[in-house]
């Protein structure tokens, strides 16, 4: 997968779970928790459907690693590579 | 009778009314930095970008006093209600303590609300002051501040503040670090707690000053706080956790406060406790299942010899919970229970007390818990091992006092003499108690306690929605998560994009934290002959249970 794919699978299951979010607005910096108020139930829903839709695992100590998107393209390819 | 054969002994003393008065940032500050503590840690401040401050005693109590000189400088006098809506930042504490230093009352609401539960409460208390930040006030308050009417005064903490607004630093910066304490009697309110019901709009619990000497003894004899020990409660203050056991009583007790500003993260939570030599603990069973998941390679390469004591509240905690905090942390977690309406640790497994897995504890000393039973508008108590309602015998000193302009909801509390908790309870013959679930709607979802009613009124403001039934459905890590019912208007068709926007506007209006996780579309509600929905048998069918008895069923779900 591309980053672009990557990045837009991501986008994609982040909306899902906030639908308050516009996708348009959401800066590659925004912290999920801090700028998108996420809360720690909506970071474990992504962890799990993120393992659904790429088939990625996001062990705990990983957490901070996709805590914006511009971390998590990056890491999340590292992953599938 | 013979008085002194039957008077109790007063487990609260230690903290005694001077002439009459009792306050109670007096007790949790002035008071020690007048005994020479000022130099010793009150706070630890953990910043979520790394930053580590300390603020001392005499410190907090000099930010305090200058907070509460900003508020009677801006003509706010004894009884005015102070909302607290911020993180955990050295401002939130200056806030609590500095109202409670001018005789004024302190409402501390969750940052992470949206801007619905905000308003409500705010109305619900007459807020008379709101201190936040200035992008909370952009985005969550300044649409409707001019439709509070008992509105006066809005604190931005920081520099600058938007138009309207006053901003805190240096309006601190420019007033006296003396101040005289008010000078609050015991009964005079000090903080206002909100709760949800099950119908109507939350609840806001009334506290006394008199709360303190409760706060006191609960700290010492439930949580082991004694003077410099190195304490986390990681509870936000927002809720009445982070208040009694967040702010009060481990500043009555003198111990040094870690006050963590990021949210849950396995990695951080394990190298603050080890790092900062952490001695007493008391977290939530959602975090502590979080810590669970990730295992016990996590907390591998941690040093946790430090702790000493590990406590746990917020809802039941299981068995497999604290058998792993034994292997883990070398200590298991003690569950303790109370309420908003209790204000402070009312069963508990004890310090010392051997822990049984699963179990909230025993009756702390002086108070009376029973399991009771309704019986023709009277009560009657059940017996060691039978299912009842869990209720107490009031008068301790942190009671709540009222419920805001709803005696009558407060009044119903009350059966007989007893205080009626609404959670269902059974106590074995070891005098233990065991949590059964509650005895009606409400949610508890990761220690928070979500009334329905809420989050239906918001399901019906989307145009979409005709009828909204909320349930809380049984979760491994969070409890309970939140599940909405609904009917469509004609014209709107169950979709997942039309899913996607009502849980959009039900986060958006009501925060994560409350808004529904998931919303399944039904043709119409089981409902009741006056038109009631039965939640209850939505849950009974969610969970395959039995659906009890559906008499009074009028309409059936489709």
């Amino acid at each position: 997968m591309t980053h672009a794919e990557i990045r837009a699978a991501f986008l994609h299951e982040l909306i899902g779970i906030a639908p308050d979010l516009d996708p348009a607005t959401i800066a590659g910096d925004d912290h999920l928790q801090d700028d998108l108020d996420l809360d720690s139930m909506d970071i474990l829903s992504l962890v799990t459907a993120l393992h659904d839709k790429l088939g990625v695992d996001v062990p705990e100590a990983d957490y901070p690693q996709i805590s914006s998107l511009a971390s998590a393209v990056p890491y999340l390819a590292g992953k599938k590579s | 009778m013979d008085d002194a054969k039957t008077a109790k002994p007063d487990p609260y003393q230690g903290l005694t009314p001077r002439n009459g008065h009792l306050n109670i940032a007096h007790e949790a500050l002035d008071r020690h930095v007048a005994e020479g503590h000022g130099a010793q840690p009150a706070i630890i401040w953990l910043g979520k970008t790394g930053a580590r401050q300390e603020l001392t005693y005499a410190e907090l109590a000099d930010m305090s006093a200058r907070f509460a000189n900003v508020l009677t400088g801006h003509g706010c006098a004894k009884g005015d209600r102070v909302f607290a809506l911020m993180g955990r930042v050295p401002e939130l504490y200056a806030t609590a303590l500095g109202t409670l230093k001018a005789g004024l009352v302190f409402t501390p609401l969750f940052a992470a609300f949206g801007p619905e539960p905000i308003r409500t409460r705010m109305e619900i208390g007459d807020a008379t002051v709101l201190v936040t930040t200035g992008r909370i006030y952009r985005r969550k308050i300044a649409a409707w501040r001019d439709q509070v009417p008992t509105l006066k005064l809005v604190l931005i903490v920081g520099e600058t503040a938007p138009d309207g607004c006053v901003a805190l630093g240096p309006a601190m910066a420019d007033v006296s670090s003396a101040f005289e304490t008010a000078k609050t009697v015991p009964e005079d309110p000090a903080l206002v707690h909100f709760t949800s019901g099950t119908t109507g709009k939350p609840k806001g619990a009334l506290h006394v000053h008199d709360a303190v000497r409760y706060h006191a003894f609960s700290g010492r004899h439930a949580l082991d706080l004694t003077p410099g020990t190195i304490y986390w409660c990681t509870a936000d203050p927002g809720w009445v956790t982070g208040t009694s056991y967040g702010i009060i009583a481990p500043l009555v007790n003198r111990v040094t406060m870690i006050v963590d500003e990021a949210e849950f993260d396995l990695d951080r939570w394990y190298g603050i406790v080890a790092s900062e030599k952490v001695e007493v603990w008391y977290s939530a069973p959602t975090a502590i299942r979080m810590m669970m998941r990730a295992g016990a390679e996590a907390a591998g390469p941690h040093d946790f010899s430090c702790l000493r004591f590990l406590a746990s509240v917020g809802e039941p905690l299981n068995p497999e919970a604290v058998t792993w905090s034994q292997e883990v942390f070398g200590q298991p977690f003690h569950d303790n229970w109370w309420q908003t309406e209790t204000g402070g640790i009312m069963i508990a497994n004890c310090p010392g007390d051997p822990v049984k897995p699963g179990s909230m504890g025993k009756p702390l000393p002086g108070i009376t818990a029973g399991i009771v039973a309704r019986a023709d508008d009277r009560l009657k108590e059940l017996a060691d091992g039978e299912i009842g309602e869990l209720a107490l015998r009031p008068g301790w000193p942190s009671m709540m006092r009222t419920y805001l302009h709803e005696q009558a909801r407060y009044d119903k509390c009350f059966v007989d003499g007893w205080y009626l908790s609404g959670d269902l309870a059974m106590r074995d013959g070891d005098g233990h108690f065991w949590f059964v679930g509650r005895a009606d709607d409400l949610i508890k979802t990761s220690g928070h306690l979500i009334g329905p009613f809420e989050v239906e009124s918001a399901l019906l403001e989307h145009d979409a929605v005709a009828e909204a039934g909320v349930i809380g459905l049984p979760d491994e890590t969070a409890g309970e998560v939140v599940k909405a019912y609904v009917t469509l208007n004609p014209g709107y068709d169950p979709s997942p994009p039309l899913e996607r926007a009502l849980r959009g506007h039900t986060r958006k209006a009501l925060g994560p934290a409350v808004a529904p996780r998931e919303i399944a579309f039904r043709t119409t509600l089981p409902k009741t002959r006056s038109g009631k929905i039965m939640r209850r048998l939505l849950k009974a069918r969610e969970l395959g249970l039995p659906e009890g008895d559906i008499s009074t069923l009028e309409t059936d779900e489709a």
